[in-house]
């Protein structure tokens, strides 16, 4: 207990003195694989965040990144272990100590914000017990519950008093955010370690938690340390910048020198695939008078909730997509996008209004005659990792549709066909999906869509899931496959910046309704509706 | 980065190799095999009849000879068991194909027709949850009348709610999944995607639970015959094994006791296996 | 809210009602001859054909089906199950007699199983020594697979023949009660504790979890006021299989132990085919059953906010 007190006092003090709040030098953690076997998954890492400093930690997944985050605060899993290195708050290094003394530096002296604001909050405590927790815990002497409450307004939450008696459930996923910033306040820390803190959120939103972070950095003065896979998040507010690739840092300095003259390739490659930085497309605009493949008029679709509450998820929606054309449908969580493409594919029934798919009413067909449509319309999922069955080989995959439909010829050398024009190699056929990487997953299942020689492609949020990288490689495929096939894409997305390279026409949407619709060259440069602007101020990484 | 990217990985035996790692899987998977060999070839496991004994030597304790002992007419208690694993198992195995038949086909309606048929029949399964399985099973032996194949019978109807509503929850789980949904997009028809996406993807949970169901057929078999319900004396079987040692056991502990450990750890050895099973379906 | 409660009483009836319906066509009308049920099958031959038309008209067999379904429901339903074949007295004087026996046992054993349950699973979680950890964890599935006319045997050879500390059978006092306490609490200990390990482990690792720990959480704090709560509200979803564990766990140790009680009554009752009563002792278990899942469909909404904030929707799940 002595030890644990000392320990305690010890980091304290030493705040005084102008050591960095955190300094990790030459840390490496390994993952257990096997009996006796580890896998480095942080190699070597030196990282430091001086008072008053807005550091950033970038990397797509497998980085590292958040493995080395656990293991500064020594929230390590089981499975893990620091194989060398030392990690250092404030001149006191705390390499190697066990749960109880880590317990006085965690939320006294750093407070951390996680990754998923859903989960991250006990759902069966209310908001102002889980802050209170925190208070407790750093500052027995406080005030526990003005102390809360204060937390909570600092947090940016301004009807803290409402908030301090709702159940997580009760609250959106920007409040939810807000509390456990509150919560990660709640100790006075020194310095701030955010993980992805708002890659669960909406841009508009995640804009204003930034902005907020960037201000209280200012106001109390502590330092802040941001992980991030979203370059663009990062140049926007950091003062420095870390980047992280296979557990190393590959390039570390101030931004202005670090978005100018990149050094390392891999920053190079980072910068040129995050798509906000870009400004023209991948590909040349398709000229102005081209005839349409689908309109849409006046969808609508309202959900029954319980308790006779409705959610009109779509309220009278128009789309006209032009022939060999993207048409991006763009909006927040919530706005009815998805909606409106599960209309046009079939999955979902519209309650009224008109879908012409080549001069063909889609709306009211049976099911027989909506098969025969599917031949013309073909979607492609967000997440390639829970659309393809994990049971079936890539052949047996892109096959599926050629059996549906009993298309006559060599199926087998379609396959292959198919196979190359998504640029896999034919040994990809006997994989099953867990060999795939995501990237690779994605390109199977474009590769099934385009087996019955579709006109028109719905993809709804296709590259969401998927690194900036390999998202550029997608994009770049789907632009040199429309130029050779001719296609049209509803492109069903939440990042503008995407839409900007690959779009022809634009819809906004909000609540389930059009805002805004046009060619992306005007809307994007002379935006006709405030939310419009608001959205394309919120696209990380645009200088 | 913002999507649960989950990674499910079909049942397989590539990964045999890892089995070295488990040294009490393949112990289980030993144990079992050797009792399946029990019950189709006896005769290759003991010299000794499950039904003629040396009454001259009644309550042998264990020995080099006889594993087991000898109960109380002399005969050898290991080869008891033994012959009595024919009984036990073809019981189990007749149950398990029963309840898994039966409670998958209904479980594959329920779940895939949805609405008042899914309602019907969910609520009859609620039923057959709502009595105590062994209660039933003794309820259904009753009116059958006592015998192995009527145990058996008992016990598989008693079983067959869990697998329909095991079964069901699969197919609820997986005809959600975006890889149906797909499916249907690329024109596959219903009977397709049930045939060739649902059922495959839903069964390998079920048949995790039909392992864990092999142990507890066995346990409830056993104990309707260890209540009488089951085989007529003369005849080898584990619970009635049991049973017939028990009047003795404070003096010849052994003749109720091995038997009983014996049955206890092929119990034990179809759990671990299950359990494996079951890991290798979340995959 | 009121929907929801009146949903969830429909379908505790239902089940009430539809389990008299099972046991009714299993028992009387299955049968070929349910007349013969009532005699010992092996006087069966010498019984007097008068003597079986008269114990027809007794038992209402001569009436159509429907008719004796009717009747024998409406009686159901102020708890009159007829009359006891064997002893003649009436179904429900036969079961509340030994009742309170039962009820002893039961109780005594479901705290203790519980108790047991819990130690696993906290002793599972606490644990970070992997191969200790495993040892704990698969504790419960061997309790599960070991049957429990073995583990009651076992009990009595120990400590009842070798070392004479408690009475080997019957029903006086409290020694008589802790050998057939521990056999019944330590196969329904099993599913519970299986629960528990899962979710212990579950919630240890979810997301808020990692919240408490950056608030500056020690590990004993986590699991006290976050894990604890959180892991064990879903054991409550499996109170109707503890239910149908303790009662088929009676029969076996009632059995083995020689006490009296609901579980030696259902043995017996099978045995001398004692028809009204094996049909009265299946109602009265299922509406138990029953009664035991509404009561914890009734009482999760105020355990669990979300829950209670959808039905406060008008919602009925």
């Amino acid at each position: 207990m002595t030890d644990t007190v000392a320990a305690a006092t010890e980091v304290t003090s030493a705040t005084d003195a102008q050591e960095p709040l955190l300094a990790i030098s030459g840390l490496a953690i390994d993952y257990r694989t096997g009996r006796r076997r580890w896998n480095p998954a942080v190699r070597g890492v030196s990282l430091r965040v001086e008072p008053g400093e807005f550091v950033s930690l970038v990397g797509e997944s497998g980085s590292g990144k958040t493995t080395l985050v656990q293991g500064a605060l020594g929230l390590l899993p089981a499975a893990a272990r620091i194989r060398g290195g030392s990690i250092a708050y404030s001149g006191v290094d705390v390499t190697g100590w066990n749960d109880k003394r880590m317990a006085l530096v965690r939320g006294n002296y750093v407070g951390f914000i996680p990754q998923d604001p859903n989960t991250s909050l006990n759902p069966v405590k209310r908001i102002g017990v889980q802050v209170i927790e925190a208070v407790r815990l750093n500052r027995p002497k406080a005030d526990y519950r003005e102390a809360a409450l204060e937390s909570l307004r600092t947090a940016g939450l301004h009807d803290a008093e409402r908030v301090f008696h709702q159940y997580p459930h009760e609250l959106s996923g920007g409040m939810k955010q807000r509390a456990l910033i509150a919560i990660a306040l709640a100790g006075r820390p020194k310095i701030i370690v955010a993980d992805e803190p708002t890659s669960a959120l909406d841009v508009t939103v995640q804009k204003r938690i930034l902005d907020h972070l960037v201000g209280l950095r200012a106001e109390l003065g502590i330092g802040i340390l941001l992980v991030t896979h979203d370059l663009g998040v990062a140049l926007d507010r950091s003062d420095r910048i870390l980047v992280m690739q296979r557990g190393e840092i590959v390039e570390e300095g101030p931004v202005a020198r670090l978005s100018a003259v990149p050094t390392a390739e891999y920053t190079k490659r980072l910068l040129d695939a995050a798509p906000g930085r870009h400004t023209g497309r991948l590909a040349p605009p398709t000229a102005g008078d081209t005839p349409s493949v689908l309109t849409a008029r006046a969808l609508t679709k309202t959900y029954q909730l319980r308790g006779r509450q409705e959610l009109r998820a779509l309220d009278a929606a128009d789309l006209v997509l032009r022939r060999g054309t993207t048409h991006a449908i763009v909006g927040e969580s919530g706005a009815g996008k998805s909606t409106l493409a599960g209309i046009l594919a079939g999955f979902t029934t519209a309650d009224g209004g008109s879908v012409q798919v080549g001069g063909r009413e889609v709306i009211g067909l049976r099911r027989k005659e909506l098969r025969e449509v599917r031949r013309d319309l073909q979607f492609v999922f967000q997440n390639p990792y829970t659309s393809l069955d994990p049971r079936f080989t890539v052949a047996r995959l892109i096959a599926e549709p050629l059996h549906a439909f009993r298309v006559a010829g060599d199926r087998k050398d379609r396959v292959r066909e198919l196979l190359a024009a998504v640029s896999l190699d034919e040994e990809f056929l006997h994989r099953l999906p867990f060999q795939l990487s995501g990237g690779q997953r994605q390109r199977v299942a474009i590769a099934r869509a385009l087996a019955l020689n579709p006109e028109i492609l719905v993809l709804d949020e296709a590259v969401s899931a998927l690194d900036v990288s390999v998202q550029a490689q997608i994009l770049r495929l789907l632009v040199d496959l429309q130029a050779r096939l001719g296609l049209s894409y509803v492109f069903v997305t939440h990042d503008l910046g995407v839409v900007r390279l690959i779009a022809d026409d634009v819809t906004v949407m909000k609540d389930g309704a059009v805002i805004e619709t046009g060619p992306v060259e005007r809307v994007f440069h002379s935006p006709g509706h405030d939310y419009t602007r608001q959205l394309l101020d919120s696209i990380p990484g645009v200088r | 980065m913002t999507v649960p990217l989950a990674l499910p990985r079909p049942l397989s035996l590539r990964r045999l190799g890892d089995l070295v790692h488990q040294p009490i899987l393949v112990l289980s998977w030993l144990i079992v095999l050797v009792v399946i060999g029990w019950a189709v070839a006896p005769g290759l496991f003991t010299e000794f009849s499950p039904y003629e004994g040396d009454t001259g030597a009644s309550f042998a304790p264990p020995s080099a000879e006889h594993w087991f002992g000898t109960d109380r007419l002399g005969r050898d208690l290991f080869a008891r068991s033994v012959y009595g694993a024919h009984t036990t198992l073809t019981a189990t195995l007749l149950a398990v194909l029963l309840a898994f038949g039966v409670g998958v086909l209904v479980g594959l309606i329920a779940g895939f027709s949805g609405g008042l048929v899914d309602t019907a029949i969910m609520r009859l399964v609620d039923v057959f949850l709502a009595i105590p399985s062994l209660l039933l099973a003794m309820v259904v032996v009753s009116v059958l009348g006592y015998s192995t194949n009527n145990v058996a019978l008992a016990v598989g109807i008693s079983s067959i709610a869990a697998f329909a509503r095991v079964m069901r929850s699969q197919v609820l789980a997986v005809v959600t999944q975006d890889y149906v949904k797909a499916a249907y997009g690329l024109g596959v028809g219903r009977l397709g995607v049930m045939g060739k996406h649902v059922v495959p993807n839903a069964l390998s949970s079920v048949i995790a639970l039909a392992a864990l169901e092999v142990g507890t057929a066995v346990l409830a078999v056993a104990s309707l015959g260890f209540l009488g319900y089951g085989a007529p004396p003369p005849e080898p079987e584990w619970g009635l094994l049991v049973a017939e040692g028990r009047d003795f056991v404070a003096v010849h502990p052994w003749a109720s006791i091995l038997p009983g450990i014996a049955l206890a750890v092929v119990v034990i050895a179809t759990h671990r296996i299950s359990t494996s099973l079951r890991k290798e379906a979340r995959r | 809210m009121p929907r929801y409660i009146a949903l969830k009483l429909g379908r505790a009836v239902f089940v009430v009602w539809a389990a008299f319906t099972v046991a009714f066509v299993l028992l009387f009308v299955l049968p070929a001859d349910p007349v013969d049920l009532l005699f010992d099958p092996a006087e069966l031959n010498s019984v007097p054909p008068e003597v079986k038309e008269q114990m027809a008209a007794n038992y209402g067999f001569n009436e159509p089906v429907i008719v004796q379904y009717l009747d024998r429901l409406g009686h159901a339903l102020i708890l009159d199950f007829g009359n006891s074949v064997q002893s003649g007295q009436p179904v429900l004087r036969a079961v509340v007699d030994v009742l309170p026996s039962t009820l002893v046992l039961a109780a005594a054993a479901l705290v203790l199983a519980v108790l047991i349950a819990f130690g696993v699973a906290l002793a599972a979680t606490s644990t970070r020594r992997v191969w200790l950890r495993n040892l704990i964890e698969a504790l419960p599935s061997g309790a599960v697979s070991v049957p429990v006319f073995l583990s009651g045997i076992l009990m009595l050879q120990v400590f009842s023949f070798r070392l004479g500390w408690f009475p080997s059978f019957g029903d006086g006092g409290f020694r008589s009660l802790v050998l057939p306490l521990i056999t019944l609490a330590i196969p329904v200990s099993g599913p519970i504790a299986q629960l528990l390990v899962r979710n212990f482990t579950t919630e240890l690792h979810s997301g808020y979890v990692t919240t408490s720990w950056a608030k500056g959480s020690t590990r004993a704090g986590i699991v006290i006021r976050d894990v604890f709560r959180n892991a064990s509200l879903p054991a409550l979803t499996i109170a109707g299989i503890t239910f149908g564990n303790l009662i088929a766990g009676s029969v076996i140790t009632e059995t083995v132990f020689a006490r009296k009680g609901i579980g030696r009554l259902t043995q017996t009752a099978i045995n001398t085919l004692d028809v009204p009563l094996v049909a009265g002792i299946v109602v009265l278990v299922a509406a138990t059953f029953a009664l035991i899942n509404l009561i914890v469909d009734l009482i999760y909404p105020v355990l669990d906010p979300r829950l209670r904030a959808t039905l406060a929707a008008g919602g009925s799940r």
